[in-house]
């Protein structure tokens, strides 16, 4: 597949396995902050050829794991109204709520359709005009643009019965809240390429000046994992603080402007629960005020319900760097991908569940 | 403890677990983990026999001493009924003629049961019938005895038909899950993951077009003719549901052995790598309806190899791991970039990845 068989050459990956290899001296702590990277990692076994200095921790940077819990009761809710259409992207389906998740809904009859695009969920809002159709608008900064632009077709279309449930986060107030907790031990950053892709990553270098830690713009394939680790390396090495790109293909300073555009367009920063961790203020987006009409949670009458969450489970703990799913007494016994304590064993980009398919 | 960072350290915890043991969902239909848990909770238990018992994909059943049977039954949904490569009718005979000859049978007789829904077309069925009756004849089966029942609009998915297949198991040939050896080599018949996405695309959920065509096929000749070189074959089994890495997962339980796949060798077309990269889906885990994978004596291995690329449905055979006395049960996969992963059975129902 090409763009793609080039970034998994066993060769190039060894070249720089080996450069990193000639670079470290000392031990460090980087965090891959995206699941997608997560993903890759595990998947292609790229931790096990690094050097035993670098420790690879995982990021909180899957947006279904760090969806909270009472977003997803609301979605319950939402879904299991029968005159609901409820559209979502799959991963979320297996996230527990409270006591439900979206598959007893649908098995308890509830219309749950997993959709590949947003646009796809207005195209059934417009092929149902008797339904109330409502997207799951989850994601960071990756999935935003198209979640906007699904707003932004209803309204030029004049749909009256489209409308998206937020539950938008952001990466930087993440790395912040990160890098000022007193247990801290991440020492550089791999930043979400993706992530970048659309905001380009201006963000980042007052977050580097701020907390003297260096940041590479990283990619997904091996290829790219590995030459993100190497630029890092390097950095701390060289006691040099700076935000380096290694995944120039897809990622520009400015990122893509009239993405970002569309986003401050529809959207509006504000406080954001991310389930495990908290509250971490400014982290998310949210519909703005002139949107209301597309608002799910205000269309629907829905009210949050506390729960009771497993003790067992250290999710919160992975999603901040501070311990490994195989640190967990529950891993692989009571929490499975099928039986999940925790949203990191629930998506299959969270951490637990990359460890669980990947390494048993 | 709050830092001033706003993260809650202390109180991180996630919410209870969900084990969906009150009532069915599609997981349990997904041919992977939940799939195997309902069968050994819910039908094991009830039925209790030694034929059921070995988890092969069809029951080895001898009536007297002078015959071994197989036997099995395959119930068949597919939406949309007709898609490119096959429809419901071709994947309803050959799905049982492939699971009837994985224990090294010949397939003689099928028997279907259709459920109509209310207001099908009568072409539609036309249609579904006269691709039974070319794939019946192409397997070499004949189909002996049939039942319909009619449901009402709505009730069923346009049509459901459920095939039940016996064979007479070749003479000498000891076949099954359980009977894989430390040393064999690992066979995979042509690439994989073709049905599954012929099928996605065919529902136009993929959002592109592709010519990928679903692989179904009846897959005894095949069979047939590598039993003809080697009759020492352990094992025989068609990855369908859950894909190649849950049938792999199978048969590691099964033999108590473990299974050392190279992830360098296994073919896959590159439409079908292109949109499982686009959609987030592994092609491991996507079914074939027209694969099979062979675990024989590892010198017997070119000899099989040989003779399986010479026939229409073994053209891709290739060579893709080897059987292992360790890590018992599991299946290790090494990767494009030379390191080792575990590969595990899929868990419920596949859902594409996000981002």
């Amino acid at each position: 597949m090409k763009y793609v068989t080039e970034y998994r050459d066993a060769a190039l990956v060894k070249g720089v396995i080996e450069e990193i290899r000639r670079t470290v001296t000392r031990p460090w702590t980087l965090m891959e902050i995206c699941g997608g990277q997560t993903h890759a990692i595990v998947r292609h076994g790229i931790d096990q050829l690094l050097p035993r200095e670098i420790e690879l921790v995982h990021g909180p940077g899957c947006p279904v794991c760090v969806t909270p819990l009472e977003l997803i009761d609301k979605a319950l809710a939402i879904a299991s109204r029968p005159d609901v259409i409820f559209c979502s992207y799959g991963d979320m389906l297996r996230v527990p709520g409270s006591g439900r998740d979206l598959f007893s809904v649908r098995a308890q009859g509830g219309d749950v359709r997993v959709v590949y695009s947003p646009l796809d969920a207005v195209s059934l809002a417009e092929q149902n005009p008797e339904k109330q159709v409502v997207f799951f608008a989850i994601g960071f900064e990756t999935t935003a643009p198209p979640n906007v632009m699904s707003v932004l077709q209803a309204q030029r279309r004049g749909l009256k019965n489209f409308s998206i449930l937020v539950s938008h986060v952001r990466v930087p107030p993440a790395i912040e809240a990160i890098l000022s907790s007193p247990t801290n031990r991440v020492q550089g950053f791999l930043l979400a390429g993706h992530v970048c892709a659309v905001m380009g990553y201006w963000e980042y270098p007052p977050l580097v000046e701020r907390f003297k830690v260096p940041m590479t713009v990283t990619g997904f394939e091996p290829l790219d994992v590995v030459q993100g680790i190497l630029v890092t390396v390097q950095m701390l090495e060289a006691g040099r603080v700076e935000v380096a790109n290694a995944y120039q293909r897809a990622v520009t300073f400015e990122g893509l402007k009239p993405a970002q555009a569309a986003i401050n367009r529809v959207f509006m920063e504000c406080d954001r629960k991310w389930r495990g961790i908290g509250e971490i203020p400014m982290s998310g987006w949210c519909l703005r005020p002139e949107f209301d009409e597309f608002n799910a949670e205000k269309r629907f009458d829905v009210e949050a319900v506390c729960a009771e969450e497993s003790p067992l489970c250290i999710a919160g703990q992975i999603l901040q760097g501070l311990k490994k799913p195989l640190d967990c007494p529950a891993f692989g016994k009571e929490c499975t991908p099928e039986r999940p304590l925790g949203a990191t064993m629930v998506s299959s980009e969270g951490a637990c569940a990359a460890y669980y398919k990947y390494k048993g | 403890m709050k830092d001033e960072g706003g993260m809650n350290i202390e109180s991180a915890v996630c919410a209870p677990p969900l084990p969906h043991g009150e009532q069915i969902v599609m997981g349990h239909g997904a041919g992977g983990r939940m799939s195997r848990r309902l069968i050994e909770q819910a039908f094991l238990p009830a039925f209790q026999n030694p034929a059921l018992s070995a988890g092969n994909d069809a029951a080895l059943v001898m009536p007297d001493s002078r015959q071994r049977l197989s036997i099995s039954t395959d119930a068949h949904v597919v939406s949309p009924l007709f898609f490119p490569g096959g429809d419901i009718g071709r994947l309803a005979v050959c799905g049982t003629v492939n699971d009837v000859a994985m224990l090294g049978a010949r397939p003689l007789y099928l028997t279907a049961g259709f459920i109509l829904e209310e207001g099908l077309p009568m072409a539609t069925l036309q249609r579904v019938i006269e691709s039974m009756r070319l794939a019946a004849e192409e397997a070499g089966v004949q189909i002996v005895a049939g039942d319909t029942k009619v449901v009402q609009k709505g009730k069923a998915d346009g049509l459901y038909i459920t095939t039940t297949g016996v064979g007479v198991v070749r003479e000498g040939v000891e076949v099954g899950g359980a009977n894989a050896r430390a040393g064999d080599a690992v066979i995979l018949s042509g690439t994989i993951g073709d049905h599954g996405i012929a099928v996605l695309g065919a529902r136009g959920e993929l959002g592109f077009e592709s010519s990928i065509r679903s692989d179904v096929a009846p897959l005894n000749h095949l069979i047939e003719a590598v039993l003809d070189v080697c009759p020492n074959v352990h094992v025989l089994r068609d990855p369908t549901r859950g894909g190649l890495a849950t049938t792999l997962n199978e048969i590691a339980l099964q033999s108590n052995l473990g299974i050392l796949l190279d992830e360098q060798t296994l073919p896959v077309h590159p439409q079908v790598a292109a949109a499982c990269e686009m959609l987030g889906f592994d092609p491991l885990y996507i079914a074939n309806e027209g694969k099979l994978v062979c675990m024989v004596p590892r010198e017997e291995a070119e000899k099989v190899l040989g003779v399986m690329r010479k026939t229409r449905y073994g053209e891709g055979a290739v060579l893709i791991g080897e059987v292992a006395a360790e890590p018992k049960g599991c299946v290790l996969l090494k990767t494009v970039i030379g390191s080792t992963r575990v590969l595990d059975m899929l868990a419920g129902e596949m859902l594409p990845r996000i981002c």
